[in-house]
Parts: structure tokens; sequence; C-alpha cells
């Protein structure tokens, strides 16, 4: 009954550790390297990996991005004419740009971290009102208006604050803890305005922050300096490797000694920071302060950081892909203006663009190994 | 109609890199407890997987009830009455005990599921299981591991299962609800169900088994075996010895006043482990060898402050380390290669360089930061040390082999120059040519005065390489000594309980 079967072994033919790179090596930009590993891994035709190699590189997607804006322009410029492509109508676009686009900027390095921050219109809210306060301008009258300035940047990082040690030692989702801060910071506002606008009498503020430095307006300055320290502070310091890793596999930052808590925090303070920046900039383009700023919008940022090409469950961020995702979504807005067009049908033209800008990014993700 | 309920013959699973499956045949027959029987690692898990429908062989073929089947999906099998209860319970905790035994086939009317109809069926299942006192309306998270796995069992039966795999049934069980799995297979075999049963305690197997065969290495070495009458030894001695002989690099004589630079005193953790003391010396290689689940690498885990010890403390160079704090045994000198390389270790998308120095940042940053050309350069210089293929640090890890993977994330603690490496399965997923020159890096790091500490499933593995053991059996340290003074039997024996002696 009991027969053996004894066979004899046969896995001593296995290859002897070949390197096996098993998939199409998609970040390489050395197009001698590229070549024969995608030939190997089959599949495609060589003309579409170039393609899709092209795509899938940081600088390709951004040609995805460049191509959709120059789209836009040329049906700005068809249906509108001199009225889109004047400095004016530009200098407008990049104006209404720069407020969500600074708020989208800590909103990047957020996502990028693993977490994501609902919070941002409300922090920007509360911003500016406290730093629109009778005795907040009263000082800046008497004194200087960076009194002003340095409360919004204050009441944005310590919301942050509070967004990060509820989730990172609080042990709350990030989605609850930054909901819990929208509905927070938004009511706070509207006790501390009592519901009211309040109009900002600084001059000296409205005068530097409304102004233009050699033609430009110094909200886009303000734009371009954030935008340019954020992608040096993702890209190359220590800080941002720190948030790749922290977003791409905590376990793996924590196991490596990583301090994946506290930079969690700093994480949504940046990010309410840049929402104090926001806020400065809300209330110089303005000229108010009010609990009814900033609604709506955590949802364009993260709108925008998406189809910039941050991956929402993190590990992967661009900041040259918000910028992009920013203007491409205040141009859409300006052409639909322009033509006359109602707010639903941008609404709707906006959920369009988020759903096939994040379909073409999973196609390629899927075919990375 | 023959009694032969499944043939499997010449089933064959690759993995890249690793062939989990080399010609395994089996044959189970109704009413039979069929009992399979390997070391971990020999391919049992991949078989249930095949036979469950969650893997394709990429050779062989499967009869059931003398017709050819091929098990693409999950669903196949479970039309064809093959049903699984895993180790690791695959229930939904927040529904209740109907809900659960019904998932997928829910008694439903017009779209609309009849609980009054599940609840009394499901009462009925869990009568005929002897445990009519599980109330179906239950929720499942609420009950003990026992009565899930009654759940489990009655999930089986209402697919009308003609075939139930157990994976390690009794892992989760005392001995009192031991036996009432016992009488609960009894049964289940009395109404012409099969059951594959796997465990590593061999006095159950007496117990239960009919019919017993061994794998090893990912294939049948011996089948048919009668359950009661083949002795103990013969079974040992089919389980262990390998075809496959792997170089092991010469042990060095260990200086005499070579220092104690780890120190781990009287460490537990309730339900892990307890009591666990050992120390390691500059240069020396200390090997945890014992079952998956006997705590091996909770306590590499604990050693390295990424779980919160108890009681018990950990000293490097005589200086303690404060329990649960990753930072500071970084600080001190220690590294980890933790067991599951992927998610534990690994930036996947990451390049190689990004991957070696994320434990060593500060090094190569200067106010913050960071010197990408000087990174590179340091991880280009371990990397050929190493000898990581393909060359070039700029690759994702991601597109490495398992075993190139293993020699990155020892890079990256060879980096820092650390004191004390903790490896836990090195040679996981680590193809049969790259896994000796992974043995001769861990031995040079230990010539290098690394004190190094391994965990391993593979006892080969811990006796060739280390030069003291400890082995573990259900948390505790049941033999320590020279690697030398003991062999493969001996641990084998002492890991399942001493039922060989």
């Amino acid at each position: 009954m009991s027969e053996e079967v004894a066979r004899p072994q046969a896995t001593q033919d296995q290859p002897q550790d070949v390197p096996t790179p098993s998939g199409q090596a998609m970040i390489e930009v050395d197009p001698t390297e590229t070549a024969p590993r995608n030939g190997r891994s089959g599949g495609d035709g060589g003309g579409g990996n170039v393609v899709v190699n092209l795509l899938k590189s940081g600088a390709g997607r951004n040609v995805g991005l460049v191509i959709a804006l120059v789209l836009l322009c040329i049906v700005g410029v068809a249906t509108a004419g001199d009225r889109f492509a004047s400095t004016a109508n530009v200098l407008t676009i990049l104006r209404l740009a720069a407020v969500i686009g600074v708020v989208s900027i800590g909103m990047t390095f957020v996502i990028t971290g693993g977490g994501i921050d609902l919070s941002v219109g409300a922090m920007v809210a509360l911003a500016s009102v406290w730093a629109t306060t009778l005795a907040t301008q009263q000082l800046a009258t008497d004194y200087h208006w960076i009194f002003m300035v340095s409360t919004a940047l204050l009441v944005g990082a310590a919301c942050g604050l509070v967004n990060g040690l509820l989730i990172a030692y609080g042990k709350i989702v990030p989605f609850i803890a930054t909901l819990a801060m929208l509905a927070g910071a938004r009511g706070l506002a509207e006790i501390l305005a009592d519901r009211k606008t309040q109009i900002i009498s600084v001059n000296s503020f409205v005068d530097f922050f409304g102004g233009s430095l050699i033609g430009i307006p110094v909200l886009v300055w303000m734009f371009v300096l954030v935008a340019a320290a954020g992608w040096v502070l993702l890209n190359r310091t220590t800080f941002g490797r720190r948030t790749f890793a922290v977003g791409g596999n905590a376990e793996a930052a924590r196991l490596a000694g990583i301090k994946v808590q506290r930079h969690t925090v700093a994480l949504y303070v940046l990010c309410g920071l840049c929402c104090g920046i926001a806020a400065v900039m809300l209330m110089a383009r303005t000229t108010t302060g009010s609990a009814t700023h900033g609604q709506l919008y955590e949802l364009d940022a993260i709108a925008a950081v998406v189809i910039g090409g941050t991956l929402l469950s993190g590990g992967r961020g661009t900041i040259v892909g918000t910028v992009f995702g920013v203007l491409i979504f205040t141009t859409l807005n300006n052409v639909f203006t322009l033509n006359n067009l109602s707010i639903s049908a941008q609404s709707v033209a906006k959920g369009l663009i988020i759903v096939i800008a994040v379909l073409l990014q999973q196609r390629l993700a899927a075919r990375a190994p | 109609m023959s009694d032969e309920l499944l043939r499997m013959t010449g089933i064959v699973k690759e993995f890249p890199g690793v062939r989990a499956l080399d010609g395994v045949d089996l044959d189970v027959r109704r009413g039979e407890v069929h009992c399979l029987l390997g070391q971990n690692g020999a391919g049992k898990s991949t078989l249930i997987r095949v036979l469950t429908g969650a893997h394709q062989p990429d050779a062989g073929t499967i009869h059931v009830n003398d017709q050819l089947v091929s098990l693409n999906s999950p669903t196949d099998s479970m039309r064809l009455g093959i049903a699984a209860i895993y180790q690791e319970l695959d229930l939904v905790p927040d529904l209740t005990v109907a809900e659960n035994v019904f998932l997928g086939h829910e008694p439903a009317r017009f779209g609309l599921t009849r609980r009054h109809e599940a609840n009394t069926k499901a009462r009925e299942l869990l009568r005929g299981l002897g445990h009519g006192e599980i109330p179906p309306g239950r929720t499942v998270g609420l009950l003990s591991a026992a009565g899930q796995q009654v759940v489990s069992m009655a999930r089986a039966l209402s697919r009308e299962a003609q075939l139930i795999v157990m994976d390690e049934p009794s892992a989760v069980l005392d001995s009192e609800e031991v036996d009432n799995l016992f009488r609960v297979i009894r049964d289940l075999t009395s109404r012409g169900v099969a059951v594959v049963y796997i465990s590593h305690r061999l006095e159950e197997i007496r117990q239960i088994g009919d019919r017993v065969t061994v794998l090893k290495d990912g294939a049948t070495v011996a089948t048919g075996l009668d359950a009661r009458q083949t002795p103990t030894s013969e079974l040992i001695r089919l389980m262990t010895g390998r075809s496959i002989e792997y170089v092991f690099p010469p042990r060095q004589e260990l200086p005499a006043d070579a220092p104690v630079v780890l120190e781990v005193e009287n460490l537990s953790r309730p339900r892990e482990f307890a009591d666990i003391s050992f120390a390691v010396r500059a240069g020396e290689i200390v090997g945890l060898a014992g079952l998956v689940g006997s705590g091996r690498s909770e306590i590499l885990e604990t050693v390295y402050g990424a779980r919160r010890a108890a009681t018990g403390v950990v000293r490097v160079d005589g200086k303690l380390l404060r329990a649960g704090r990753v930072q500071e045994s970084v600080k001190a000198g220690v590294g980890l290669a933790p067991e599951e390389r992927k998610s534990q270790a690994l930036l996947l998308d990451e390049a190689v360089y990004k991957n070696i120095t994320v434990s060593s940042m500060g090094r190569f940053a200067s106010g913050g930061f960071l010197n990408a050309r000087a990174e590179k350069e340091a991880a280009e210089e371990l990397t050929k040390a190493l000898d990581v293929r393909p060359a070039g640090v700029e690759h994702p890890v991601r597109n490495l082999s398992g075993g190139n993977q293993q020699k990155v994330v020892l890079a990256r603690w060879l980096l820092r120059d650390c004191r004390v490496l903790l490896l836990d399965e090195p040679t996981r997923g680590v193809d049969v040519g790259a896994r000796s020159e992974i043995y001769g890096l861990v031995r040079k790091l230990a010539d290098n005065g690394v004190a190094i500490v391994l965990v391993s499933s593979e006892v080969e593995e811990v006796l060739g390489l280390a030069d003291r053991v400890v082995v573990m059996r259900e948390g505790r340290a049941v033999h320590t000594g020279p690697a030398q003074d003991i062999d493969e039997h001996r641990v084998l024996d002492l890991v399942m309980e001493g039922s060989a002696v």
C-alpha cells in the first residue's frame, strides 16, 4: 500500500543568478540602454515603446501636460481671439492661478508623503480672517504689514500642526482628521469674523502685494518663488527624499530609521504654511478677509496635483506637474468665462479632464513592471 | 466510480527565479484524511494554491472524479467541490456568522437576501459540525479562533465541498479544541468528504491521518505512506536532506578576545516569545531556527526596536537600547534586513542608490541639500563590491532579481558600517545560484567584525552558516549551542515537539 515514489531532483539545472530585469526599464534616459531590454520584455513593438517610455518618463508626462495646455490656449484664441491672447488676460490667468497654485504646492507634498489634506480651503479662510481682525490691522497700521503676513502664516502652520499631530500620533486617518479641520477651521473663521467680510484698510499691505515687479504682479512672483522652493525641497534635499520614502513605503522608511511620524507632522505643517501664504495672496487680491474665502480649494488643489502626475497613493510626486495642473484648470476657467459659458459647464469639463488624466495615468502605470 | 477523488500528476509551478513546484504527485481518495508533510518552503502552500485555483500550474495534470480539469480560478475549484481553510482565516470579521457562511452564494430571491433562511441553514450546518451553540447572527470577529475555524468549515460545507484542504488548522487551537476538530474531521470523512491535512505536529498526523505524502524542494518524495505505521525517523529522513548542496563558506575561529557586541536578556513579548537571552560577539553569526510562527522574526524586530519589548533588555556595545526605538538602534549601529524585503525594506520604484543611502542620508547632505553625485559614487562602490547585477545604480530596484535586491538591502547597512546586522530570511525568493553568494557575503561581513543574527526557515541554512544556533519552539528557546554539534534531524525533532524521541 505504501509505494514510494522517490524522484531525482532537477533543481540543479536552474540558471545561475541570471540578472533578470523583469520589465521595461522605463525611467532610464539612455535609449541605447533601454532598447535591448524592451526587446526582451516583448509585447509592444519598438515604436509604441518609445512613445510609452517617453510618456512614462518625468519629462514625457510633462510633455503631455504642455500639449494639453497648448490645446487649451488654441481653443482660447480661436473662440475669444484677442480677448484671450492679450497680456492683461494672461496676467489675469496667472494671478488667479497663483493663489490656488501655492495651495497645490503644499498639497503635492502631503499627497506625495502618502496623505491628503481636505482642510486647505478652511485654513486659507481662517488665516485670512485672523490676519484681518481689527487688532491685527491696527498693529499693521502702527508698525508694519509684516504683522498681518506673519499672523496668516502662523495660523496656517498651526492648523497644519494640529492636522499632523492628529494623523501621526493620534493615528486618525488623514481623510478624517483634515475633514474635521475643514469643518472646525471654517467655523472658527465664521466666529472670528462674525460672518462679516473684513475690509483691509492697511494701504501699505495692499500696495505691496497688489503691485507689480517688472510688469509682473507680485502674486505671480510669489507663486514662482514657492514653486521653485518646493521643487528644490522635494527633489534636492533630504526632506524631499524622506517624503518619497514615507509616501512610497512607510514601513520600509520606518525600518530604515526615518522618523516617519515627525516627518508626517512636518508635511502637514508645510501644507498649512502654504495655505497661510495663499491667504495673504487672496487678501491682497480681494482686499478682504472672509470666512468664505477658499471655498472648494481642497478639490481644486487635489485635482491639479493628481492630473499633474502625483500619485494619490503617495510615493511619487512632481511639482512641475502640479504647476501645469493648476495652469490647465485656471486657463480652462478663463476660456469658459470669456465665452460666457456657465460655471456648471466648467465643472463638467473639469470632471472630464480629471477622469481622462487619471485613466491615462493608470494605463501608463499598469505597463510598468 | 472509483474511490479516487483527486489525482494531481507532475505539477510544476515556476515563479521568477524560483521553481516552487517541481513535479508534485498527489492522489486523494474519498473519505480519507490525507496528510501533507514537508519543511517550510517545500511547496505545500503553493500546491494548495494550485488546488484552489489561485495559481495556475505551468505543467502537469489534475483529475477530479477521473475527469481532466483545469482550475483557472477559485470559482472553478469551488464548483468542483474543493474548498480550503487557510491558516489566516479568510472571513470578514464585521459580517455575521451566517453572512460569512453564505458569502458569495447568499440565499436570495429577486436580489434580496433571505436572512432568515440563511440563518436557519447556517444553524443546521453548525449543528452538524457539533457547534450548534454558535449563533448565526453573531459577528464573526467576536468569535474565538476555534469558533472562526468552525465557521470556515461550515462555509466549505455550504458549498457542498467534497475535498477540504486544512492548512495547519491546529496551530491556533488548544488541545481541547483540537479534539473537537478531529471529531468534526472524522464526521466529515464518514460522509465521504476527503480532507487534505497539513500539520507540522507528527503526533496529530498519527492520530487523524490515513495516508501521508511528503514534499521536499517542491517535489513529491514519497506518497501513500501509512500515517500510523511509518516510523517517525523515516518521515524525518524523507523531509530532510537535500539534493542541492549549498556551498557554505568556512567558519573562522573567533579570536578569544572578541568582544560581545549584542546582548539580549530575558526578552519577552506576550503571546509571541518569552525569556529569550543570547549574546553575539564581534565576528560571530548566531542563527535562530524554528518553524514559522515560533517567534523568530518577532525577536529580531524587537531587538531592532520595531516592536516594543514587554520585558528584557537589549545592549549594543554595553549600551542599553530603549525598547521600541528604531532610531536609537540605527544610531547604535544595528541594521535589519527584514523578512518581507519588498514591503518592509525597499522603495521599489526608487533608484538603487536611493535605496542604499536612505539610512545614511545625513552623510551626503549639507544643510539639508543632498549631493546626489556623492550618493551615487558611494552606492556604485558598494554595488560593485557586492556584484549587484545589472550594474548601475539608477535602475528602479523593482527591476532587480530577489538576490540582487537583497544585496541592495545589505549595501544599505554596509554603508553605515553597522556593528550588528539582523538578517531575517536573507535568501527568501533568492534563486539557487545567488544563495551561495549571499552566504559568502554574510560570512565576509562577520569576518570584518560585524555581529550577525540570522533567522531562516531552512534549518540547513542556519546550521551551515551560523556559528551558534538557538532552536525555537512556540516562542521559547529549547536549545542553544554550537552549530557543529547539532544536525538537521535533531533540530526538526526539537521543533516538532520531540515526537521522534
